[in-house]
């Protein structure tokens, strides 16, 4: 039964609630909040004057409203003693972000994460993959994080989380593993011929029946992915420093295999890859702040 | 002159036995094994056992289709492309455009007046604009594929979905159904995305009339009608014989 139970969950990656505790939001002048609200995980984080101060990172509900209710609550719990009313600005953005109904303004994902990034990786980020759960997006930025070109794939599977789950859940592996499985292997195999997530199924399918160890056959999935995600950067152009945002930055296997066929290195994140959109909302909730104010 | 052409599909292998390069003497079939080989010589011997012939009576064998490099008993093998524009042609002679949506592939070929290639498109291999797509919504809807063409038809309107990818429709469609609406509209849907899809590869060579309609996916009245509303034009299906034997009949006619 316990098997049962497990099964079709291989998808399930951890959630995390995480705050600084050695800040205190009291002496802090501005307290923003960015609200990420993807197809498939959401986020929202507190900044107290531009500096990371707590994150949720949450998978996504079937209601958008009680996804982005539910990852602000649980961050605020942690926190401890802050409330909403307390956060001065609250910027949503993301696939779901018009139904945020407590933000108090939208922002696309392609200009947060071009912002996010600036601020996680730092001023000499110029280009940033960002692998969500049901797109790509390749975007170019310039020193202080501004969006100057991007490219993006949102009408299909191949190379963003979804296609991933779905190959966790075929070869019963749980999400977090696939990605170091993949590079357990002495050589790499072809990949498999067909970036398609639905012929890949079969093909991965026909691959078990030959009897190929799970390594093998992720690994022949994932060059194929890459391959994929590699034709969408060459086309918007890789220009050094690059960094890989999202939950697919997450999976090694994914992130060797882009850079090796890019030939560039990824710049190392040193926190949560799939905040950065919501970093990014967060850190234009304090700029939108301070106008206003001025303004008054 | 007995000829035979085999199509080896993703899907399904089918044979058809032509007589003096102009008259269907039989034709099989069968769905594609994990051995090709296999599928093929059993498509070949159904085919000629409807025919009332004899293996040792057929002068020639071309393979075609995905398969074609796996049948080694055949004589010769030919592209897809060159096969259904082939049998397209002898099919109905005023055709100028052929269009062939099979289980994995889609393709858009255009003729010149003597039957000649003059040009075509391929899909990238997408689920989204094949076959496929009505399989897994069939699945998902729990009706039989032969009702899922017909509940398009009775349909007012298109379910609104965003999906273009047959990943994310299925989970779109699991919602939908959650909203009780109406598998007719829902089925509509997807044909209306498949035909997109298909329209906006034959756009790169040219619509030009006659359109025939060939491949397994030429039997669902659902996608033929969504078809003709996307290119608004009439689109026609092969009258001597069911849409998904054309590759293999082209395949028979290169030994004229």
């Amino acid at each position: 039964m316990a098997e049962a139970i497990q099964e079709g969950e291989y998808w399930r990656w951890p959630e995390t609630v995480w705050v600084d505790e050695s800040k205190n939001w009291k002496e802090a002048e501005v307290i923003s909040c960015g609200i990420d609200l993807g197809s498939v995980s959401t986020q929202a984080v507190i900044m107290l004057d531009g500096e990371l101060y707590a994150y949720a990172s949450f998978r996504t509900g079937s209601s958008s409203l009680d996804s982005s209710e539910r990852v602000v609550k649980a961050v605020l719990e942690k926190i401890g003693d802050l409330k909403l009313e307390d956060i001065h600005y609250i910027v949503g953005t993301g696939y779901g972000r018009v139904s945020i109904p407590f933000a108090h303004k939208t922002i696309t994902e392609i200009a947060c994460h071009g912002r996010g990034a600036n601020f996680l990786y730092g001023p000499t980020v110029r280009t940033i993959l960002d692998m969500g759960g049901q797109d790509l997006k390749a975007i170019k930025v310039d020193e202080r994080g501004k969006v100057v070109n991007f490219l993006m794939n949102d009408k299909c599977a191949a190379g963003t989380g979804r296609g991933v789950e779905v190959m966790a859940d075929l070869l019963a592996i749980p999400i977090t593993e696939v990605g170091p499985l993949s590079l357990q292997v002495e050589e790499e195999p072809e990949p498999v011929s067909t970036t398609c997530v639905v012929f890949a199924k079969s093909e991965v399918l026909g691959l078990m029946r030959k009897g190929w160890p799970k390594e093998r056959i992720l690994a022949a999935y994932f060059r194929a992915m890459a391959s994929r995600v590699v034709e969408l950067l060459e086309r918007v152009g890789v220009e050094e420093d690059f960094a890989i945002t999202g939950g697919i930055a997450k999976n090694i296997g994914m992130v060797k295999r882009i850079e090796n066929m890019l030939g560039v290195k990824a710049l190392k994140p040193d926190f949560d890859t799939q905040i950065a959109g919501a970093v990014g909302a967060a850190l234009f909730g304090r700029a939108l702040y301070l106008k206003g104010k001025k303004k008054k | 002159m007995i000829t035979a052409g085999i199509d080896v599909g993703s899907k399904y292998t089918k044979a058809v036995v032509l007589k003096n390069g102009a008259e269907i003497v039989g034709y099989a079939n069968i769905r594609t094994g994990m051995d090709h080989e296999k599928s093929a010589r059993e498509a070949l011997e159904e085919a000629l056992k409807a025919a009332g012939i004899n293996r040792d009576q057929v002068d020639k064998i071309i393979a075609t289709g995905f398969g074609k490099t796996s049948v080694p008993f055949a004589d010769d093998e030919i592209s897809q492309v060159v096969a259904a524009g082939k049998g397209g042609y002898f099919a109905r002679p005023s055709t100028r455009t052929v269009i062939e949506v099979g289980a994995e592939e889609s393709r858009g070929i255009k003729l010149a007046e003597d039957g000649k290639i003059r040009d075509f498109a391929l899909a990238d291999k997408c689920a989204a604009g094949a076959g496929s797509f009505t399989d897994a919504m069939a699945r998902y809807l729990e009706v039989p594929l032969e009702e899922f063409g017909q509940l398009s038809l009775r349909s007012k309107g298109a379910a609104a979905m965003n999906a273009q990818c047959v990943i994310f429709a299925e989970s779109e469609v699991v919602s939908l159904v959650h909203q009780n609406v109406p598998k007719e509209e829902i089925s509509r849907a997807i044909h209306d995305a498949i035909a997109d899809r298909v329209a906006s590869i034959v756009r790169r060579v040219g619509i030009e009339d006659d359109v025939l309609v060939v491949g397994g996916l030429a039997n669902d009245p659902g996608f033929i009608d969504s078809l003709k509303r996307e290119l608004n034009t009439e689109v026609y299906l092969p009258e001597i014989i069911a849409p998904e034997y054309i590759p293999a009949l082209g395949a028979a006619l290169m030994e004229e």
